[in-house]
């Protein structure tokens, strides 16, 4: 039987969410579960059986079309539905279904029971499609329809628990702050319409070499990448993530830290031949990258809520995959990708399978001696911790070690001396959450303590199964094999397409042993002083924040990046649309629409004078007109 | 001696006009326009056109008018009041746009006129005119002779409808008409 | 032997006087009058020019005319007895309810 090969991908979940919204009320919780997380397995299955017959063809016919129907054909222009799939797009859809579909049975656990159980699957699926769409699309358009869907999908998903004000505010300011991305995107896209008329990957990166003017791909690669910040939480459009902590702790693992949040990273990697052609665009990519990285982890140091932590983590992050690709590593950019999905996704569900143990308390100050009661979480929390801190042999390690090595390499040493600093406060921060919240003694309040338990094997499952990825996943990236580099040479025929042909920066072996020797010391400088300042010494900890008190503040109000915004940007937009509502809307339109009425009233009133009711008038006005038509005639 | 009996003909005419539209009493304006049906029927007979002059005095003088006459009686209508401001404001703009009406009318008579004073005999004079009327009547204009009777039918009908009134309606049917 | 102009000339005086009439009269019956003397004043007309283009064919167009003017005042007058039946009066600036 000859089964489709790509568009089902994504057709799978589309069709979970229609029979959800058919039938899903008479389906129960056991219905829904089987329909939705089956849905997205079997996705995972086609994407399986699409990535292995992609490997089983020669290295450089690795590029399948699948075309399924002319969406518009305008002039020289068209656009269509149909998927492509190549290296870089096999990687993509193997994490969003496979780590997708591990958050989609951790989920059946953790919102069993919340009312709302098939509407949040309802939500989840449609955001699998519109993601599916994004990675799997052969033209901008396409991906455009999944990136908006995705953006709906958070937004639905971040105010899923809408009765509650803060989290319907963080779902429209997500949205909001997208849209501006957006606004940016469409208009790269528009400027690659127009000088290269299409938006389909191959023929815009075939024509993009001489179809712009230096100046123009610069414009055009911005603009791109103004969206890229805004999907990505980048600098200046990251306020939106840390807020979408109110959605439920599934959809923070799924969307902002697996899936949605590297659409940016992805589209960037996918465009790699336009940003080669204007290097001033790297480089802004690069230090708005950097920049984002540090100032994240630097956030995050003194945040109390695990989850608030996690999302300044998850910023930080995508600056070092943002910093891969300014410095043209985009192949190190997605390895980031796939280790960071595997252990972020694994952070959330277990911070998830934290809070849901002490009955939704999520401030640290409130945890702490947890390893010995919920060990499952406890041992994958910590491999999770180490692979993010960048311990070797963990993914972690492996892919971030890379993306320091080609900055150096590649001479941009102050982007790589940010990337260590970042490092470090990674490492420390995030073993802070570790200690604050399993080790130590106990700050439990009672009720906590009371009813302390394990989570369902339904949660507890997934979180094995990314803790293992976690730790073996970085190995189809090591250097120094057989072969090594294995994952860059997987995404070498894409990354090389094109008359631009990206440089290799080689570096000495004894270049690369000294990088990574730096950078695990760094790591176990912040581990350990992470243990020092929150187990062995604690009084460290207040002593220091009473010393930078100043500093502390900064960092707890988040270098008053909201304040800011709003005074500089919401302020003034509110003071616009009321003005605009009270003179244009009010005064001006109803005034001509009530102005026509009116006008019409008149002239009607002043016509009715005519009907008198008396024949003689008529009479007259015959006689005058016999003498009008006799004086005309006479002529 | 014709140009005297045209005149005097047709001064009585239009004096008989002007009282039947100035006179305040409808009786006597009826009189009057008998009156100047006459003299027309006199301008008629001048025209060589005995068999209309005739017609005229029947037709007109002799039964429109009477059929006038008789709804005057049974109307039993006094003389006419024409007081008040706005019965003169319109008094005043209708004899103006007679007034008007005239000063076109003459200007266009001043225009040449191409026939001539010629006045020979009509077509079948030696028949008579009552006969050669009646040929032209029944062979040329036959059809809306014909026409014309049913026209006189429809006529007679709608009268009697009208003018039947509303008492026997309500009598037959309780009320509503 | 008549000039036609003075004919036309007679029948124009007679028509203004009929308009005049219809005009400035404020009582239905004396209006319809006028209206038969405008009407008379068309035949004239016909008349005049029948007799000086020699043709017969004017004249019969009068006898026309003049049946259905017979007709015309016999259902004008229909009305206007009907009229006085409903509103008490023949005088027309006493009918208004078609006011605009």
């Amino acid at each position: 039987m000859h089964l489709p090969l790509l568009w089902i991908i994504p057709a799978l979940p589309l069709a979970a969410v229609l029979m959800n919204l058919l039938i899903g009320d008479r389906l129960g919780k056991r219905g829904t579960t089987v329909l939705a997380c089956g849905s997205v397995i079997a996705a995972f299955a086609f994407a399986l059986r699409a990535v292995l017959h992609l490997a089983a063809l020669p290295e450089a016919e690795r590029h399948v079309e699948e075309f399924c129907w002319t969406w518009m054909r305008v002039g020289d222009f068209s656009a269509d539905v149909s998927f492509l799939l190549d290296p870089l797009s096999a990687v993509m859809v193997l994490i969003v279904t496979g780590v997708g579909s591990l958050i989609h049975v951790y989920a059946t656990g953790y919102m069993s029971h919340d009312p709302s159980f098939r509407r949040f699957f309802l939500y989840l699926n449609l955001f699998m499609f519109a993601m599916l769409t994004l990675v799997l699309a052969d033209n901008y358009l396409l991906l455009f329809v999944g990136w908006e869907g995705v953006g709906l999908c958070s937004y639905l998903l971040i105010g899923f628990w809408y009765e509650r004000p803060s989290a319907a505010e963080a779902g429209k300011k997500a949205f909001i702050v997208n849209r501006i991305g957006d606004f940016g995107f469409m208009l790269g896209a528009f400027m690659l319409i127009g000088y290269t008329g299409s938006l389909k990957f191959d023929l815009v990166f075939a024509a993009a070499p001489h179809a712009f003017t230096g100046a123009a791909i610069t414009l055009a690669t911005l603009l791109m990448f103004l969206g890229a910040t805004g999907k990505s939480a980048q600098i200046p459009l990251f306020t939106w993530l840390p807020d979408a902590m109110e959605g439920p702790t599934p959809v923070s693992a799924l969307i902002h830290a697996a899936t949605m949040v590297t659409a940016g990273v992805y589209m960037l990697a996918r465009s790699h031949i336009l940003f080669e052609l204007a290097p001033v665009s790297m480089e802004v990519v690069a230090v708005i990258g950097a920049a984002t990285a540090l100032m994240a982890a630097t956030i995050g140091l003194a945040q109390n809520d695990i989850k608030r932590v996690l999302a300044y983590s998850t910023v930080s992050q995508l600056g070092y995959m943002f910093m891969a690709c300014g410095v043209g590593a985009f192949g190190a950019g997605i390895f980031h990708v796939m280790t960071h999905a595997f252990f972020k996704a694994l952070l959330f569900l277990g911070a998830g399978s934290v809070i849901h143990a002490l009955s939704d308390e999520q401030d640290m100050r409130r945890m702490g001696g947890l390893a010995p009661k919920l060990p499952w979480t406890h041992a994958t929390m910590a491999v999770a911790t180490l692979a993010i801190a960048g311990v070797p042999f963990f993914s972690g390690f492996f892919s971030k070690d890379e993306i320091l090595s080609s900055a150096w390499a590649s001479g941009h040493y102050g982007i790589w001396a940010v990337g260590i600093l970042g490092a470090a406060l990674t490492a420390f921060y995030m073993t802070r959450l570790y200690v604050l919240t399993f080790r130590g003694s106990s700050r439990l309040s009672h009720e906590a303590e009371h009813h302390l338990h394990e989570s369902p094997p339904s949660m507890i499952a997934p979180l094995v199964v990314l803790a293992v990825l976690s730790f073996a996943g970085g190995y189809v990236g090591m250097p120094f094999q057989e072969g090594g580099h294995a994952f860059e040479r997987w995404l070498r025929p894409v990354m090389e397409a094109g008359d631009v042909v990206p440089v290799h920066h080689e570096l000495s072996r004894g270049a690369e042993w000294a990088l990574i020797l730096v950078s695990v010391l760094v790591a176990f400088i912040g581990i350990g002083g992470a243990f020092q300042a929150y187990l062995a010494s604690p009084g460290i900890a207040t002593s220091l924040r009473e010393r930078f008190s100043g500093l502390y503040r900064v960092l707890d109000h988040k270098y008053w990046v909201d304040e800011v915004y709003d005074r500089l940007v919401v302020q003034p937009f509110m003071a616009v649309s009321v003005w605009l509502w009270r003179v244009w809307d009010s005064l001006v339109i109803d005034g001509l629409v009530n102005g026509v009425g009116y006008t019409l009233e008149l002239g009607s009133g002043m016509l009715k004078l005519a009907q008198t009711g008396f024949v003689g008038t008529y009479a007259l006005w015959i006689a005058l007109g016999v003498i009008a038509l006799f004086l005309h005639f006479m002529r | 001696m014709v140009a005297a009996l045209f005149f005097g003909f047709a001064a009585l005419l239009v004096v008989t006009s002007l009282m039947v539209v100035l006179h305040k009493n409808p009786v006597t304006s009826a009189l009057f326009l008998v009156l100047a049906f006459c003299s027309l029927a006199g301008i008629y007979l001048m025209l060589r056109a005995e068999f209309l002059g005739m017609v005229q005095i029947v037709v007109y003088a002799g039964a429109i008018m009477v059929l006038f006459l008789f709804v005057i009686m049974y109307l039993n209508l006094q003389h006419d009041v024409e007081t008040g401001l706005q019965i003169a404001v319109r008094r005043g703009l209708g004899w103006f746009v007679g007034a008007l009406l005239l000063l076109a009318g003459g200007a266009l008579l001043k225009r040449g006129w191409a026939l001539g004073p010629a006045n020979d005999e009509l077509p079948g004079a030696e028949q008579g005119n009552v006969a050669s009327v009646g040929r032209v009547l029944y062979s040329r204009y036959l059809f809306p002779f014909e026409i014309t009777s049913i026209l006189l039918l429809v006529a007679m009908v709608g009268v009697i409808v009208i003018a039947r009134g509303r008492t026997r309606h309500t009598a037959r049917e309780g009320g509503a008409a | 032997m008549i000039p036609l102009s003075w004919l036309i000339a007679l029948s124009a005086v007679v028509f203004v006087i009929g308009v005049v009439g219809v005009l400035v009269r404020r009582n239905a019956l004396v209006i319809f009058m006028s209206i038969e003397l405008m009407l008379n004043a068309a035949n004239l007309a016909f008349v005049a020019f029948a007799s000086h283009m020699k043709s017969l064919d004017g004249q019969v167009f009068v006898f026309f005319v003049m049946t259905v003017a017979a007709a015309e005042v016999a259902i004008g007058l229909a009305i206007i007895v009907h009229l006085f039946r409903l509103r008490e009066t023949v005088f027309v600036d006493e009918i208004h309810l078609l006011k605009g």
